[in-house]
């Protein structure tokens, strides 16, 4: 989710200047409707107050969806001990540091955050305010009351790329991609990974969209790949365009972030989907009980945080067998995404044989695996 | 050959909302009014055809209430700024606003709702023939439309004496109220007819081309279908090829991608943008090209008791 709104924000200025009408700011000014507030449990003494603060609508079927459904989970399990509060599509920007502050002068005890944008306003928020705890999506900055969590998303491609290695007859994947960050060039590779543990002859195409969200984009995008050969295709943008552009085409696709089998009932092939709701359970048990600590997460597939959910019930039981073995390989630590040896594009060895990537590595991945198409835009 | 094939007719399926907003936003300023709410008309128009179709499954049905929603929030524009005379850039910035924030508001349930799909049409033999069949005869009706729609404005407004008219008021609204015409009226009904084709686009992006309603889903196609009437110096035909253009050069860089040609992606993001600069550029160094064709009387209010 980095640099969302920021990126957006640019490509909406170059618009505006492009069609000479800069005064405009077309996007901008709309405020966003009154955040609503979450239905809370009947008042009983003194529950945690829990804020969380979103960056997309919760009815986006994705991203701040999975957040939500994650919040009503952990809701759930607590009852009448906490009550919970969320401010959706917060922009990030200047914005998002009124809004913590309006948390914190509401009372929230523990303050959600879900979007890498939001980073600096948390942290600014939190110095002033040492006796609220703090929690960060995808961030990396922490301090003494502000701690950051995240999904190993990669793996949840890597499960998606099984299916994908086993479904394609062009041998060919499709790959629509938003910024040429690590996050999204990690997905990319562990998608084609995935996809050549199954299928050695498979290799990935990959448009970039320069775009979160754009539906119309993603669907040409999409459309694009399929005249280009691609049969089968994952998407790193946060709408349901791809999945419906392959339904019409009679192709496959997955759904990202939470399950999408509902739009395309005929392409849908399984949601890589992020269950935060095992994340938030733990952070509302550990500031309920006073064991709450400033550390970093990051959760995978072991965790039960990321899934390949609801696989069509076309897909083959061999095939199904392949992706629960991954699974189980994921969660024992027998299988590992990125291990060498691992050869970039370009030929090159960027992991020698037995060794298996760090975080370090996963972090500042720039090049593609062998197998993907092309070249990262961003690298040198 | 077949991608390229391919690549002709993803840029007509990509060129025809923007020629088909455009289109109407052209008889519009030919009327003497610049309606700068093109994109919020587009957003609202977008969420009440993405409603319809969810209930009804019709896409037509769809698209009709596309063009009703577009014309009636040009309605408001037009009594605004012909009646009470408002300025027309303020009040279509207000309007483009406002719909972006309305469309957000009013679609909040729609925003994730599947939709069910309809193919394209194929038309039978003509879809056969190499290169062409794939190229240009296997698009969604909508595309033929905006094709004839070109050459009917094109007619209307340079063979008809409704069209001579509409372009007198455009250039002198004093010496065509004089003649006896009712100006304001005619203006109107250029505006709402401006805000029913801009809606059309609107629902047909998403019914048909995306197809789904997010907030916002329009994405600055309103901004640049007011770019290409200018592009177009206000000439029908010119006009449906700068909306291809546009659309093509979109396509192509999403073309050489998937193509495995090596472009900075970023790049070719720009280059939209750019070849609209380019030309706006290209076309303000010849004053002529503009002064000739562009409606004199354009954004100025027209007050008929003086």
């Amino acid at each position: 989710m980095n640099h969302r709104t920021f990126l957006k924000h640019l490509a909406l200025g170059a618009l505006a200047l492009a069609t000479g009408l800069t005064a405009c700011g077309k996007k901008e000014a709309p405020p966003a409707p009154a955040p609503a507030a979450a239905p809370a449990p009947p008042p009983k003494p003194a529950p945690l107050k829990i804020g969380f603060i979103y960056v997309g609508p919760t009815g986006d079927a994705g991203w701040t969806f999975a957040h939500d459904e994650g919040r009503k989970a952990a809701v759930a399990k607590y009852g009448d001990k906490v009550t919970t509060t969320f401010v959706e599509k917060v922009p990030e920007g200047p914005d998002a540091e009124r809004v913590v502050r309006d948390l914190v002068a509401q009372g929230n005890k523990l303050i959600f955050a879900t979007s890498f944008g939001f980073m600096d306003a948390m942290v600014k928020v939190a110095k002033d305010h040492p006796e609220v705890r703090f929690e960060h999506a995808t961030g990396y900055k922490t301090t003494e009351n502000l701690r950051v969590y995240e999904a190993r998303f990669y793996e949840g491609a890597y499960l998606a790329g099984i299916v994908a290695g086993k479904t394609t007859k062009s041998n060919t994947l499709g790959f629509v991609a938003s910024f040429p960050i690590p996050e999204v060039v990690r997905n990319i590779n562990a998608f084609t990974l995935g996809a050549q543990s199954v299928n050695p002859k498979v290799k990935t195409k990959v448009v970039w969209v320069s775009s979160w969200f754009d539906p119309p984009k993603e669907t040409e995008a999409a459309q694009q790949l399929m005249d280009g050969g691609a049969d089968v295709l994952l998407q790193n943008t946060d709408s349901t365009a791809v999945l419906q552009a392959a339904e019409r085409r009679g192709k496959y696709a997955f759904g990202w972030d939470s399950d999408m089998s509902a739009f395309a009932p005929k392409a849908h092939l399984g949601s890589c989907a992020l269950n935060w709701a095992v994340y938030y359970e733990k952070a509302f048990g550990e500031a309920l009980d006073g064991t709450w600590k400033t550390e970093v997460t990051k959760w995978g597939v072991k965790e039960n945080m990321v899934n390949l959910v609801k696989v069509a019930d076309f897909v083959p039981a061999d095939v199904k067998a392949l992706v629960e073995k991954a699974t189980a390989g994921l969660k024992d630590g027998s299988v590992a995404v990125f291990k060498g040896p691992l050869k970039d594009s370009a030929g090159k060895e960027v992991l020698a044989k037995d060794v298996v990537a760090d975080d370090a590595w996963k972090g500042a991945i720039n090049f593609y695996v062998k197998g993907v198409e092309g070249k990262v835009p961003s690298s040198k | 050959m077949n991608e390229l094939a391919l690549l002709v007719a993803a840029t007509l399926s990509a060129g025809t909302p923007l020629a088909v907003a455009a289109m109407g936003l052209l008889i519009n300023e030919r009327a003497g009014v610049l309606n700068l709410g093109a994109e919020g008309t587009m957003l609202v128009a977008a969420v009440a055809g993405f409603g319809v179709a969810w209930l009804t499954g019709n896409e037509w049905a769809a698209m009709a209430a596309g063009a009703l929603a577009g014309a009636l929030v040009s309605l408001v524009f037009g009594w605004l700024v012909i009646w009470l005379n408002t300025n027309q850039y303020a009040t279509g910035l207000a309007i483009s606003l406002f719909g972006s924030g309305f469309s957000a508001f009013v679609g909040i349930d729609l925003v994730g709702k599947p939709l069910a799909l309809t193919a394209p049409l194929a038309l039978p033999l003509l879809r056969d023939l190499p290169f062409l069949g794939v190229a240009v005869f296997r698009q969604h009706l909508m595309v033929y439309l905006a094709m004839a729609l070109t050459g009917g404005v094109a007619w209307f407004l340079y063979r008809t004496r409704a069209g001579l008219v509409l372009r007198a008021i455009g250039e002198s609204p004093t010496s065509a109220h004089a003649l006896g015409y009712p100006v304001r009226l005619i203006r109107l009904a250029a505006v709402l007819v401006g805000g029913a084709l801009c809606g059309v686009a609107g629902a047909y992006l998403s019914v048909v081309y995306t197809p789904l309603w997010v907030e916002g889903m329009v994405a600055g196609r309103g901004w640049i279908a007011l770019a290409l009437t200018v592009f177009a110096t206000w000439r029908p035909a010119r006009l449906l090829l700068g909306a291809y253009l546009f659309g093509g050069v979109t396509m192509l860089q999403m073309f050489l991608q998937a193509q495995g040609v090596q472009v900075a992606a970023q790049l070719m993001s720009m280059l939209p943008y750019l070849a609209t600069v380019l030309v706006l550029v290209l076309i303000s160094r010849n004053p002529a090209w503009i002064r000739l064709n562009m409606p004199a009387s354009l954004g100025k209010p027209f007050f008929p008791g003086l």
